[in-house]
């Protein structure tokens, strides 16, 4: 790492940081985003979650002596010497619109929905800026290949900042050509549960509306006396069956 | 290394007990235990740190003093001055708030015909929900029911709860889990279709479904593209700052400030959704938070001033396992999960304190106690004080390689910090989460003022004092379809009268009669961490 530039003193545990091309000292252990707001900005964009999970704080900076461009949610990266940082308000995308239940899972949807998806040139941009690590161009080959499984499960972790979109030569807005291949995913490929089926139908037939009405009805004490006789599932629950099944349907009567 | 070696002495201790303590049986607390905890260790029990409502319809309500000071605001409206003649927007359903609440409201007002405007003042999805780790609760398993939901909900939240909404809440839970399967959430669910649900304090079954550890954020994303399927006008960046009545005190739309171009305008509307969330930024007592940046009480505010009444105000939920280091990620949510998947709570000294899977309240006044009153915390080389979360311990009870599967965010969050929770524990003190009461709602989430609507953590009543893990994402989207389904029914009925701002005129007046002094203008809007207020205080 280089030294700081000549004739600018640095306070103990401060170092410096430029802000959109303008230099500041900050406390060395704060985020981006603190050093940010410590210097005095008041966030409207680029500021959501404060956790690493909604992707407004994209920044991009460079460091001395390095020519790579590097990618880091404010939020969850400490600032380094002399990084020189940008934030992005907004990244346009391209999101169509569509009623998912007339889609259907074959393996040619995507395509269809975004036939752009065949322009990607393989350069390997998208992973490489992507912050949460997603392997973007992975599923962006296995979008081409109609693998809905492996897109969703590949992208899971997108936060959908859009940085792959902001990058890609060949114009792809990855992260929206992700997300129809989840919820694809989620409603068509695995079978419905039959244990929520039935749990449906039962409330449809009013199996627990009495046993409910009943509890609604009670006074508090004898409301106590119930939940304090309720059985715990254990941890380990494998062929578990709880000693009374009739709980607490046989405490109303 | 992952922590200092001051913090490590104490690691050898929890790893020199870990084997004798993996199969010690803790039993949970008796009624009258736990209340005895809460009162001497709960913060909603500190002197001193709540005052009452002196004007308004709530008067008398105990809220913290923190919410007291907005509720006593200056209101960013100047009511003398502001044009209601020349509407901008006019609209059958007006939704305020971009969280899950928010969007399911939006989304079931159009189904059922409504012309809908869905304001926001961040971007669609910024909210608690996309935040939310350990997922959803519905009692779907063999040897569940809504009854037993019923049960440990009202449990939870010290039986004060509004029985009507719980029991809405514990029957509308299997379809609202089905609702979200067919939008394409993808749930942790076997090849055979079933789904894995896990526990969290005070469940008697296995009841919260999830997308590993990032459950809000795919329930948020995928809300968020059906939204834009759909014929909704949006407004990001646009904060709700007033609300706008008509002459009998039906609320009759909003007022808002666009936050890129400081234009304040009204939006009418025959019926208006709130859909605000909580107050994590507020900072309550000066705890950390779990909250997103725009967590700062704005709808409590403009409905307080618009005569809606609020219930439980005066509890906070403090989530037992915030982050408490490293110190850049402080005040961090750490996933109830954990606790569910057999992780133990673990003192300086390598010991058990309490049975992990009580209640939040519980949990997190066992911990201040452990702190506090035993110092039995172990401290960080910046001064705070916490105890273990033992996470090693899932991998080795449930197999390894169960924390990638089940924790993929929080493994990466902490391992950008060195920290790697497969083999260390993690430090965790309780932090500012949720917001346990709200404005006061029937089973529709219609408010005591005509024609405003409540959905989600800005609503009361729910969870009583206390809510439990996996009860909030349920939460917004029962509540927030059935105020969206009323809302729109109920907007083609409606004629409005002559509107007015005359209860903002009359809320000052009161405060000013009375000699209270206005410390700040409100709502908040946003916190403010300029300068030295971005550096960490300790406080606990």
């Amino acid at each position: 790492m280089k030294a700081s530039r000549k004739g600018r003193a640095q306070r103990n545990g401060f170092i410096p940081i430029y802000i959109f091309g303008k230099r500041y000292e900050a406390p060395e252990t704060l985020t981006i985003q603190k050093a940010m707001e410590y210097v005095g900005y008041q966030f409207v964009r680029n500021c959501g979650c404060r956790g690493g999970i909604c992707g407004a704080c994209v920044t991009e900076y460079r460091t001395p002596g390095d020519y790579k461009l590097k990618i880091a949610l404010a939020c969850q990266s400490v600032i380094e010497p002399e990084m020189q940082l940008t934030q992005i308000r907004f990244v346009p995308s391209h999101k169509e619109a569509y009623d998912l239940s007339s889609l259907h899972g074959d393996d040619s949807v995507l395509v269809k929905v975004y036939p752009e998806l065949l322009r990607c040139v393989q350069c390997n941009t998208c992973t490489r800026v992507c912050p949460q690590e997603v392997k973007v161009m992975d599923y962006i080959a296995a979008a081409m290949r109609g693998d809905i499984k492996e897109v969703a499960e590949l992208s899971f972790e997108c936060i959908m900042c859009g940085t792959c979109a902001s990058k890609c030569p060949a114009e792809l807005s990855q992260h929206q050509i992700a997300i129809l291949a989840r919820r694809i995913y989620g409603r068509y490929v695995l079978p419905p549960s039959q244990n929520l089926q039935r749990r449906i139908q039962e409330i449809k037939e009013g199996k627990f509306a009495p046993v409910l009405d009943a509890l609604l009805k009670l006074d508090s004490e004898h409301l106590k006396d119930i939940y304090l006789q309720r059985e715990q599932e254990p941890q380990d629950s494998s062929g578990w069956e709880p000693k009374n099944r009739d709980f607490p349907q046989d405490q109303l009567t | 290394m992952a922590y200092p070696e001051s913090m490590m002495e104490s690691i050898k201790r929890l790893e020199a007990t870990r084997e004798t303590r993996s199969d010690q049986k803790i039993p949970l607390l008796s009624l009258s235990e736990r209340e005895v905890l809460l009162k001497q260790y709960h913060p909603d029990h500190r002197e001193g740190v709540r005052r009452q409502i002196q004007v308004g319809i709530n008067r008398g309500e105990m809220i913290p003093n923190e919410l007291a000071d907005l509720f006593e605001g200056e209101s960013v409206v100047v009511p003398e001055h502001f044009d209601l003649s020349k509407p901008k927007y006019e609209t059958d359903v007006l939704v305020v708030g971009g969280g899950g609440g928010g969007v399911t409201a939006s989304i079931f007002a159009k189904e059922n015909g409504a012309k809908v405007i869905l304001a926001t003042k961040m971007r669609i999805g910024d909210s608690n929900t996309i935040m939310a780790e350990g997922g959803i609760q519905a009692a779907t398993s063999e040897y569940d029911s809504p009854a037993l939901h019923y049960l440990d909900t009202m449990g939870g939240g010290g039986f004060h709860n509004h029985p009507e909404l719980v029991r809405a809440l514990a029957l509308d839970a299997p379809m609202i889990l089905d609702w979200l399967t067919q939008l394409g959430v993808m749930f942790d669910r076997r090849p055979d279709g079933e789904y894995l649900a896990s526990f969290a304090g005070g469940q008697c079954r296995r009841r919260v479904h999830s997308a590993a550890d990032y459950s809000g954020l795919e329930m948020m994303r995928v809300l968020r593209d059906e939204l834009y399927a759909e014929e909704i006008d949006i407004l990001e960046f646009t904060a709700a700052i007033e609300l706008v009545s008509d002459e009998s005190g039906s609320c009759a739309g909003a007022i808002f400030l666009n936050l890129d171009t400081q234009e304040q305008f009204f939006v009418k509307a025959k019926t208006v959704v709130l859909a605000t969330g909580g107050i994590g930024r507020i900072h309550i007592q000066n705890f950390p938070t779990t909250n997103h940046y725009g967590a700062t009480a704005d709808g409590l505010v403009i409905a307080n001033r618009a005569g809606a009444k609020v219930v439980f105000l005066d509890s906070t939920q403090f989530h037992p396992t915030g982050t408490a280091y490293p110190e850049q990620i402080l005040g961090l949510l750490v996933s109830e999960a954990f606790r569910g998947w057999s992780a133990q709570l673990v003192n300086v000294e390598g010991e058990r304190f309490i049975n992990e899977l009580e209640t939040r309240d519980i949990t997190s006044s066992a911990v201040i106690r452990e702190v506090i009153e035993r110092k039995k915390g172990v401290e960080t080389p910046t001064g705070m004080v916490g105890v273990w979360l033992d996470t090693p311990l899932v991998d080795i009870i449930k197999g390894s390689g169960t924390i990638h599967r089940v924790f993929p965010h929080l493994f990466h969050r902490f391992k950008t910090f060195g920290i790697d929770i497969t083999q260390f524990p993690v430090l965790i003190y309780p932090t500012q989460h949720y917001q346990n009461g709200g404005i006061q709602i029937d089973v529709n989430g219609e408010s005591t003022v005509r024609n405003l609507f409540v959905a989600g953590e800005a609503s009361g009543g729910v969870h009583g004092r206390n809510r439990l893990g996996g009860n909030s994402l349920l939460d917004i989207f029962v509540f927030g379809r059935r105020v969206g389904i009323t809302a729109a029914l109920r907007s083609k009925e409606i004629k409005t009268g002559r509107l007015t701002l005359q209860h903002v005129k009359e809320y000052h007046d009161a405060l000013k009669k009375l000699g209270i002094q206005k410390k700040l203008k409100s709502p908040l809007i946003f916190p403010d961490y300029r300068f030295e207020r971005a550096l960490t205080q300790v406080h606990q």
